[in-house]
């Protein structure tokens, strides 16, 4: 399956969006959002992929 | 010492922590200012977020993320959710964008996203306009905090607008209110402090500072001076002159 994380295509065969972090190796501490919604870290266990997803996984970073 | 939402903070100073030349100049800004509270965003995840975490946990200070770069009432909630999770905090500064070259807020989307975030939970540090309306509607939204922007984000131009900023000052006097956004020096800074603001958000004066570390005490000083003079209660200014030393008793020597 195809799906856009943090807007480059990726091959996948993780099933859920838990399984895609432990894939992509991101660190604990970040936050998810799929398809433009935010997902909770509760619930990625229970979030399917679905082939054109799009996927954003975020982490603190600089500010103002 | 300012209060925002029920919790008091150690300095009056609020402190990006963008753009510095190194993560130990980033540190040592915030130990040479005592700043109190650390404003940090979130971004695409590439390997640096954990480090940056680690390195903000060290400061100390409480962190207020913001929703910077949002351009629409849904990105800014979602980026919400997301800054809860990751900072474990219901405070966020929201940034709604209207436009592109002086990044001044979009306030229609900014009252929008500040009244759905309070229904939510969130505790709501609106980067906003020195707008009385915009503001009263803003306190009606449920915001407790109030952060009008002194000049555009990174102009470092000060407080364009005085009088608004004052009038704000006087329309609002049981809201804590912090001048968010275009200080360029530690004067701009203890001019908002001398009006009787609560506090001071700024971060490019310091960071681009040729010495940040110096900076950041500087903008310390600054504010402190500023509401020392503040509780002092200053003189009113006039425009015509006013002898400080006595006339009378004055020699007669022409």
């Amino acid at each position: 399956m195809t799906i856009v994380l943090n807007g480059e295509s990726r091959e996948t065969r993780a099933a859920t969006l838990a399984d895609l972090l432990h894939e992509a190796g991101f660190g604990p501490r970040v936050a998810t959002a799929r398809n433009g919604s935010f997902v909770p870290a509760g619930q990625r266990m229970a979030t399917a992929l679905q082939d054109g997803d799009r996927i954003e996984v975020v982490a603190p970073m600089q500010g103002g | 010492m300012p209060v925002f939402y029920g919790v008091e903070v150690g300095s009056a100073l609020m402190l990006g922590t963008a753009q510095y030349p190194s993560p130990a100049t980033l540190a040592g800004a915030f130990r040479s200012s005592g700043a109190g509270v650390a404003t940090v965003s979130l971004r695409r995840e590439a390997g640096g977020g954990q480090d940056f975490w680690a390195l903000v946990e060290g400061l100390g200070t409480r962190v207020l993320p913001n929703t910077a770069g949002c351009h629409s009432v849904k990105e800014a909630v979602t980026t919400a959710h997301m800054a809860r999770e990751v900072f474990g905090t219901r405070w966020i500064k929201l940034e709604v964008i209207g436009h592109a070259d002086t990044l001044q807020p979009d306030v229609v989307a900014l009252l929008e996203a500040a009244r759905i975030l309070s229904e939510d939970g969130f505790d709501v540090f609106p980067y906003c306009t020195e707008d009385l309306t915009v503001c009263g509607r803003l306190v009606d939204a449920g915001c407790r905090v109030l952060m009008p922007w002194g000049a555009p984000i990174g102009s470092g131009l000060g407080l364009n607008n005085p009088y608004g900023l004052r009038s704000l000052r006087a329309h609002f006097p049981e809201v804590p209110l912090v001048v968010d956004a275009g200080i360029g020096l530690p004067s701009h800074a203890a001019q908002a402090m001398e009006m009787g603001f609560d506090a001071v958000l700024l971060n490019t004066a310091v960071a681009k500072a040729g010495d940040p570390v110096a900076m950041a005490r500087a903008f310390a000083l600054a504010i402190e001076a500023g509401r020392a003079a503040c509780l002092a209660d200053p003189m009113p200014a006039r425009d015509m002159a006013a002898p400080s030393t006595p006339v009378i008793g004055k020699a007669f020597l022409s």
